[in-house]
């Protein structure tokens, strides 16, 4: 199963754009990929959830530990977000008071 | 439980190995086959494919990597009025009732918990689970009633 994890830099952000599905078996690919920027020292990081057809408590778990980690550094991690099956993952969990969930990556990078 | 009895001889039995990767195709198999059915609506489908994703997950983890030959039944049935899904592994079980409980959302202590947020999820998803915990392992049976009975 491919997990998409292609970044790029927007208004000082890392974007990373995750496509896929994102499981118990894909997970610990997109954790070591966070904990790899988070080294580079990239500390404001927008994790791009669109293309993400799938995302269970695995995948959550991953991106509380990426926001703790970015905090710990004075950074951050936000969310795009639009697609109702996602959200409401966040939303049952509580993670929506969490993290910033934007509309699009311009919203989230403050363009 | 007569007619559980009845409509199991008719269930559809899938057997993976406690491998993580095989959750997908778990997945796949299940939301199929309750769309293809049209017993549930779509957004029904997608919250049992999430809930029977996490006890997949569950089962995994609770066999842990020595056991790899191991494997997990997933069982499938439907009746009038619901579907049910059982997923059943032969881990070291756990108490359902025990997890901890996470520090509430807007406590700086929430991003401490990285897990435990699969049971509660699958509580919220389905309209009934029914955890069965014995030494020789695990069933957790998922149970959707097509006319959204818990809502009504």
């Amino acid at each position: 199963m491919e997990l998409g994890l292609d970044v790029t830099e927007k208004n000082g952000y890392a974007v990373l754009a995750v496509r896929g599905e994102v499981d118990v078996y894909t997970a610990p690919r997109l954790r070591e990929r966070l904990v790899e920027l988070v080294s580079q020292g990239k500390h404001q990081i927008v994790v791009d959830l669109e293309g993400v057809d799938f995302l269970d408590s695995t995948g959550l778990g991953v991106l509380v530990g990426g926001l703790k980690r970015l905090r710990s550094h004075d950074g951050d991690l936000a969310l795009v977000c639009t697609q109702h099956r996602i959200l409401k993952v966040f939303e049952i969990t509580g993670l929506t008071k969490v993290f910033s969930i934007h509309e699009s990556v311009d919203a989230a990078v403050g363009e | 439980m007569a007619n559980r009895a009845v409509a199991t001889e008719q269930a559809i039995e899938l057997q993976i190995p406690a491998r993580a990767e095989f959750v997908a195709l778990v997945r796949l198999v299940v939301s199929s086959l309750a769309s293809a059915r049209r017993i549930l609506a779509d957004d029904r489908v997608d919250d049992l494919k999430l809930a029977v994703s996490e006890a997949c997950t569950n089962a995994i983890e609770a066999h842990g990597a020595a056991s790899l030959d191991d494997r997990i039944v997933v069982r499938c049935w439907e009746s009038d009025d619901r579907l049910e899904v059982s997923v059943e592994d032969r881990g070291e079980g756990f108490d359902p009732q025990s997890l901890p409980q996470h520090p509430p959302v807007t406590d700086p202590q929430r991003l401490n918990f990285e897990r435990g947020l699969g049971i509660p999820l699958i509580r919220t998803l389905v309209d009934e689970v029914e955890f069965i915990t014995a030494d020789e392992g695990t069933s957790v049976t998922l149970t959707m009633y097509c006319g959204r009975l818990s809502d009504q």
